[in-house]
């Protein structure tokens, strides 16, 4: 089983475990298999802490394919896990040339492994790309919602679909609240960005539009479906609304429980983190090919090692795509 | 499988070929929510546990193949794998049980 395994005779690489290899694996791989697993138990701790927390909330979790709806060029179709399942998509073959990279290089073939090289760099960056623009979605929000006196969200429904702060909102603002910068009052203050809709607004054309209704966080669990109120009801939420949210932040989102777009920001962009990283070494690595350390080195086992760094983060990101995206 | 020299692409083509095949099977799951297997199911849906077994299915191939976890010498590979596996298991053992318990005892003191 000497497979996959090239290492020079002349004890020049004593500094690496002096020829002694456990298991047949030299140290540099052997210390990579042990590094991807502390860091599996990393992730693993993230993820069960989402289902920890996805458990103790089961009754009012927002529901993915209506949070992660949109897809480049489609203005306004729900178009629910596409864009992921493409996202995903690009990653695997990103593997699949890392893997040829590495297959190229049990071959000494220096070109094809700078070829797959590049092109699994180019694979992670559109990866990465589209990570930002599923961010920028998130943040930005599509619809918009209503905060509670008691923290929860609550959003509008018209005919069974939900709609937008801006569908049923034709009025103008009144209570001349405008953005606090630093150029229009306190010179050394600010604040964050306001809603686009004042609470009193968006009272009042509810008030005006009987057929719109609100929509609780709660789930109806024989249909696994947000329960919608009653026109009666949810005239009586009104006077529980306390401010207008819209898109998404660490404190609060349109979409539910506010810990939903905490674990969302930190577990994508842990595994986002990773990948720049991964990208990151690619390109030292591809750059290292191209100079013809490894030919002259003798083997490519650099290759091997990052791409065995290259395909933990494909098999992180799957489990990612099943936990936030799928369950 | 893999001496030095030898060429795997069939064997890379393939796997793409599966992981490709089981993540359209999932998305196509996940769009349309059939719901038989979306409303029943043992401890959760039929659908989650059809979504986690793929999702092994998927890391089995990732690491096996791609990983070459299968060319590995057997003790390494069990080294890796078996840790992992028990190690993951336990923390999602005790961790959801509490994240139930949590459920059970707070949700009836919300006020909605």
């Amino acid at each position: 089983m000497g497979a996959n395994i090239a290492v020079n005779s002349d004890n020049k690489e004593t500094w690496g475990g002096g020829g002694a290899k456990p298991f047949g694996a030299s140290y540099g791989k052997m210390m990579m298999w042990f590094f991807i697993v502390s860091d599996a138990l990393t992730f693993s701790g993230f993820l069960a802490a989402y289902g920890l927390t996805r458990f103790k909330f089961i009754d009012s979790w927002p529901i993915a394919d209506e949070v992660f709806t949109h897809f480049p060029g489609l203005h306004g179709v729900h178009a629910p896990m596409y864009y992921v399942a493409l996202m995903t998509f690009i990653l695997i073959v990103s593997s699949v040339t890392m893997v040829l990279a590495v297959d190229a290089g049990h071959q000494m073939k220096q070109k094809k492994v700078a070829w797959y090289m590049f092109a699994t760099i180019i694979f992670g960056i559109i990866f990465v790309g589209s990570q930002a623009w599923e961010w920028k979605n998130f943040i930005n929000g599509s619809y918009g919602a209503v905060k509670t006196s008691n923290n929860h969200i609550l959003q509008f429904v018209k005919d069974g679909h939900q709609v937008a702060l801006a569908d049923f909102i034709h009025t103008d603002r009144k209570d001349d609240r405008i953005h606090h910068t630093r150029n229009n009052g306190l010179w050394f203050d600010q604040e964050p960005a306001i809603s686009q809709y004042s609470v009193a607004q968006v009272k009042e054309a509810f008030k005006a539009d009987p057929s719109l209704l609100i929509r609780t966080e709660q789930l109806n669990p024989e249909t696994k479906q947000k329960i919608i109120l009653s026109r009666e009801e949810s005239l009586a939420k009104l006077p529980l609304i306390t401010k207008v949210v819209e898109g998404a932040n660490l404190k609060e989102n349109e979409y539910g429980n506010p810990i939903f777009a905490d674990f969302f920001f930190f577990i994508t962009g842990f595994h986002g983190f990773h990948v720049i990283s991964g990208i990151l070494i690619n390109i030292i690595i591809f750059f290292n090919v191209v100079l013809g350390t490894y030919e002259r080195r003798g083997h490519y086992e650099m290759v091997e090692k990052v791409g065995l760094y290259w395909h933990f983060v494909d098999l992180v990101w799957v489990f990612v795509f099943t936990f936030f995206y799928l369950v | 499988m893999g001496h030095a020299h030898e060429s795997n692409t069939k064997r890379i083509w393939i796997v793409l070929a599966i992981l490709t095949i089981v993540t359209t099977v999932e998305v196509a799951l996940g769009i349309v929510k059939p719901d038989s297997l979306h409303l029943h199911g043992w401890g959760t849906s039929w659908l989650n546990w059809i979504f986690i077994i793929l999702t092994i299915v998927k890391a089995y191939y990732i690491a096996w193949a791609f990983m070459h976890l299968e060319a590995e010498k057997t003790w390494f590979r069990r080294a890796i794998v078996w840790t992992a596996v028990f190690l993951i298991s336990y923390l999602l053992f005790i961790v959801l049980i509490e994240g139930d318990y949590l459920h059970e005892t707070l949700a009836p003191l919300v006020k909605w």
